[in-house]
């Protein structure tokens, strides 16, 4: 348990909320946009702060302050929920803004976390940010005591009241008493669900309103006074140096303000590292891109220039006949793989895909000799603030990130964001004003930090039962981020820790160099690796005449939550491996960020060989669900996403430059090509918190894969699925 | 160039190049945010407005051909945000990230304009080129459903 100390952390009056300048320079729709709803993040808070969380105002409204991000997977109401529920406040006096990343800095991570990444919100915060309303409850029910003369077990405090005996009196009455009161021993939380009234009941988000009429602000929307824009262009083949431009050539194109040299720090390529790159600064963006179009500049690509997407897959073929680092040594795998009389094996690959968010990469930065804000789609500010603090030497307390709502984040702005921050900062200390850094479509997927390509050999025997006795796999992942990506954790993840009980085990791994800016990606490894595994799984049972989902039960059985998932698709999926020619049902199952999510997926082809992808069932354990509303809604999402890569996705590398950067030629689903998605949960419940941003996508495409095998006889081992052949007769 | 437009019903004089696409008049110029920027290339549909009705992409719109007509956007499509195909996006709870939702709105309004109980056939036909990256087609088809039933 969290225990958190409250008491050093009052302000007494609330409207302090705001300090730090979080409603500095925002631009409020003019009278002619219809609709001016109140926004998260620039509504004054009234009233009297509990703890850096909560604001009551004497109204009745309860504003919850949120230190995460916002980027579709309904984090803001989750954060709301898990202190609402603590409180006992009525749901629809709550208010939600985003907390103030500066604050939090300054008051020594004041809310212990404000990054947004590995589906981990709601599984690993759920503590301290339950506490946080569990603790402002019992405060205040000690204050109420103290002044009704009652000790605090007298005092009863529902839906926003206290009560004890006759006396009575809203929450917000006792609000500033209750800030400075010192609790011996902080209450315990409601870890057990069927304490919950307000958790697991499916709750309507927070963030819809605003996001039906436009009034929604993203880093993109952000306008200041003053503000210039700016288009910017790094090296088509990543991290090729800049040698020349001239600027002369476009001074006169209209709107032209400056064109700006920004340069890579040698050795520097992490997730929000800058390449070499000009900017062209002008009045509007639209200008700006022109004239960045006309601007006449010459790198130096080096060596990098000759890579392929099929030099990287020929290059796959060879390494993985070479020994890798070993992450499960058994010989004894080797020598019955060898003496066997029935061995499986096939390679398989994966291509580097983009995260294309919907909103293209963009900061805006206003730095200034007394401050700097800045506004950027980063899923942690709190590491926007120190990033740009460190970009332009600056002490982080001087730097105010304003937090926006993301149009999309899927891993790719982890940590402080994308490069675009730096930039932004950068620029804007250069020119002293306030400028947009907005990357055109085409430049966000050539420069994007894109997710990892893979490959894999996977090779077993197959023993009396039918079911395999030994398995060798050899795995290989080509990133660019040493720090993060490489290891166990990455390469061979998914097939390293396959639930599947094959007593003799050997895994090797290779992690490859590439100059394609590599980074984490919605189910990083999982999706990958997962493919690899369950297409695999899928072979092995096949070939050992086993029906595939039975013999992912038999291969499960010591282990008893995969037993629920595998036993509930059984349940709520009809799988059936009789269906005429044509038609096929797939099974997958994989685990990541502490859930297992299984599919069966039914699919169609015709003799022409014309996919649909009918209906996916998914069945999730993720121990707890505290919004089902939402928790479905990211398994619709996530296994969007992931069919949408390998059915048509997949980057295409040439002349060491990414050639499909928009979405014209890197396709993702469209609503035609949607399955009927029907998601289930069969919660263990327990200890166990899962996350469920991300695993509902993992499972997809192996099992879309394996339908395809069942209807086709076509067996899918790498993607896009469209590349292949799919006709029958 | 000084441009005369009519957006949301109110007159604006812009002055800019008048190639400039509607995108950039709209989001930069005039300050109207809630049509979104996915592509640039006709391809992802988050710009989608109406023009005199019709459902267009203001990236692909030069200002100087908007001249006379009216000019719908997200922002104007009702007073109070209560559209029928607002309310139903509300009651499914549509949006996730909500980057594209501006557009899917605007193309499903005035698909229901046209048509006012869509088969799931034309849903299909007439949401195909708005692009959602979130993955929230689903629940698209099931607030166009619901708005049908509201009436639009
Ligand atoms: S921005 Fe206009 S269709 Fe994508
Ligand atoms: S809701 Fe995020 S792109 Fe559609």
């Amino acid at each position: 348990m969290n225990a958190v100390n409250l008491s050093r952390r009052f302000f007494v009056q609330a409207s302090l909320a705001a300090s730090g300048g979080l409603m500095l320079g925002f631009h409020m729709p003019t009278a002619e946009a219809a609709v001016t709803e109140a926004k998260p993040w620039n509504t004054p808070v009234t009233g009297i702060e509990v703890n850096a969380w909560l604001v009551l105002d004497p109204d009745g409204t309860v504003t919850i302050r949120i230190p995460h991000t916002e980027m579709g997977q309904g984090g803001m109401t989750s954060v709301a929920l898990l202190i609402a529920e603590e409180l006992d406040v009525e749901w629809s006096k709550v208010k939600a803004v985003f907390a103030d990343p500066n604050r939090h800095l300054r008051n020594n991570k004041e809310y212990k976390v404000m990054s947004t990444h590995g589906s981990q919100l709601v599984a690993l915060q759920h503590p301290h940010l339950m506490q946080a309303g569990a603790s402002a409850r019992e405060r205040l029910k000690e204050a109420a005591a103290q002044a009704w003369g009652v000790t605090r077990d007298k005092v009863e405090a529902k839906q926003g009241v206290l009560k004890s005996g006759s006396k009575s009196a809203p929450y917000a009455e006792f609000a500033a008493a209750a800030a400075k009161v010192t609790l011996d021993k902080e209450p315990a939380i409601k870890e057990d669900a069927s304490q919950w009234w307000l958790l697991g009941t499916g709750t309507q988000r927070l963030d819809i309103p605003n996001k039906v009429n436009g009034s929604a602000q993203y880093a993109i929307d952000t306008r200041l006074p003053g503000m210039v824009y700016a288009a910017v262009k790094a090296s088509p083949v990543p991290w090729g140096k800049l040698k020349s431009f001239n600027a002369d050539a476009i001074k006169d194109q209209p709107g032209f303000i400056a064109v700006v040299e920004l340069r890579a720090v040698e050795g520097k390529r992490g997730q929000p590292d800058m390449q070499d790159a000009v900017a062209v600064v002008a009045t509007s963006w639209y200008k700006a891109k022109n004239a960045l179009n006309m601007l006449p500049v010459e790198w130096d690509f080096g060596d990098s220039v000759t890579a392929s997407s099929k030099g990287m897959s020929e290059n796959a073929k060879k390494v993985l006949g070479e020994k890798g680092l070993i992450s499960k040594e058994d010989p004894k795998a080797l020598e019955v793989i060898a003496a066997s009389k029935k061995v499986v094996t096939a390679d398989y690959e994966r291509p580097f895909e983009t995260h294309l968010r919907m909103e293209p990469i963009n900061a805006t930065a206003h730095v200034q000799d007394d401050r700097v804000d800045v506004w950027s789609p980063s899923q942690d500010q709190s590491a926007a603030v120190l990033i740009v603090a460190e970009q332009l030497g600056r002490d982080p307390k001087d730097v105010y990130a304003h937090p926006v709502f993301l149009g999309g984040g899927f891993g790719g702005n982890g940590g402080g964001g994308t490069a675009v921050t730096r930039q932004a900062a950068e620029i804007s200390k250069r020119l002293k004003r306030p400028v947009k850094v907005l990357w055109t479509r085409e430049e966000d997927v050539a420069q994007d930090k894109q997710r990892p390509m893979a490959a894999a050999r996977m090779t077993a025997s197959i023993g009396e039962k039918g079911l395999p006795e030994a398995i060798f796999t050899r795995a290989l992942w080509y990133t660019q981020d040493k720090q993060n990506q490489i290891g166990p954790a990455t390469a061979d993840y998914g097939i390293r820790n396959m639930p599947y009980n094959i007593p003799l085990r050997h895994h090797e791994r290779h992690n490859l160099d590439t100059h394609i800016p590599s980074s984490t990606h919605r189910g990083p490894g999982a999706n990958q690796t997962g493919f690899i595994t369950e297409v695999f799984a899928d072979e092995m049972a096949l070939a050992g005449g086993w029906n595939p989902l039975d013999w992912r039960i038999e291969m499960t059985k010591e282990l008893p939550d995969w037993q629920l998932v595998l036993k509930t698709l059984k349940e709520k999926s009809n799988y059936r491996t009789d269906l005429p020619k044509g038609e096929g049902m797939g099974i997958a199952a994989v685990e990541c960020h502490g859930t297992i999510a299984a599919a069966c997926a039914t699919v169609s082809v015709t003799r022409r060989g014309q996919l649909r992808v009918e209906k996916i069932v998914i069945v999730a354990d993720c121990g707890h669900v505290i919004n089902p509303h939402a928790a479905k809604e990211q398994m619709e999402g996530a296994a969007c996403y992931e069919l949408g890569h390998a059915w048509v996705g997949g980057l295409d590398i040439r002349e060491g430059r990414i050639v499909n950067t928009n979405m014209d030629t890197y396709n993702i689903l469209r609503m035609d090509q949607m399955p009927d998605i029907e998601a289930h949960f069969a919660l263990s419940g327990g200890k166990k918190w899962g996350g469920m941003g991300e695993p509902a996508g993992p499972p997809v495409p192996p099992a879309v894969a394996n339908a395809i095998f069942a209807a086709t006889g076509k067996r899918i081992r790498t993607t896009p699925f469209r590349q292949y052949d799919l006709t029958w007769v | 160039m000084a441009i005369n437009l009519t957006i949301n019903g109110a007159a604006h004089n812009v002055d800019i190049d008048p190639d400039t696409p509607l995108l950039w008049v709209l989001r930069d110029e005039i300050g109207l945010t809630g049509t979104k920027y996915g592509c640039g290339i006709a391809r992802c549909g988050s710009c989608t407005v109406h023009v005199d009705g019709q459902p267009a992409k203001a990236c692909q719109l030069k200002a100087a051909s908007l001249v006379g007509k009216q000019v719908t956007t997200i922002e104007g499509l009702s007073k109070d945000g209560n559209h029928p195909v607002q309310q139903a996006w509300k009651e499914v709870g549509v949006p996730q990230c909500g980057y594209c939702q501006s557009g899917q709105i605007m193309s499903a309004a005035a698909l229901l304009a046209r048509t006012r109980n869509p088969s799931d056939g034309e849903i299909e036909q007439a949401m195909s080129e708005n692009l959602c990256r979130c993955g929230t087609y689903l629940r698209i088809k099931a607030g166009i459903r619901r708005a049908a039933q509201l009436g639009v």
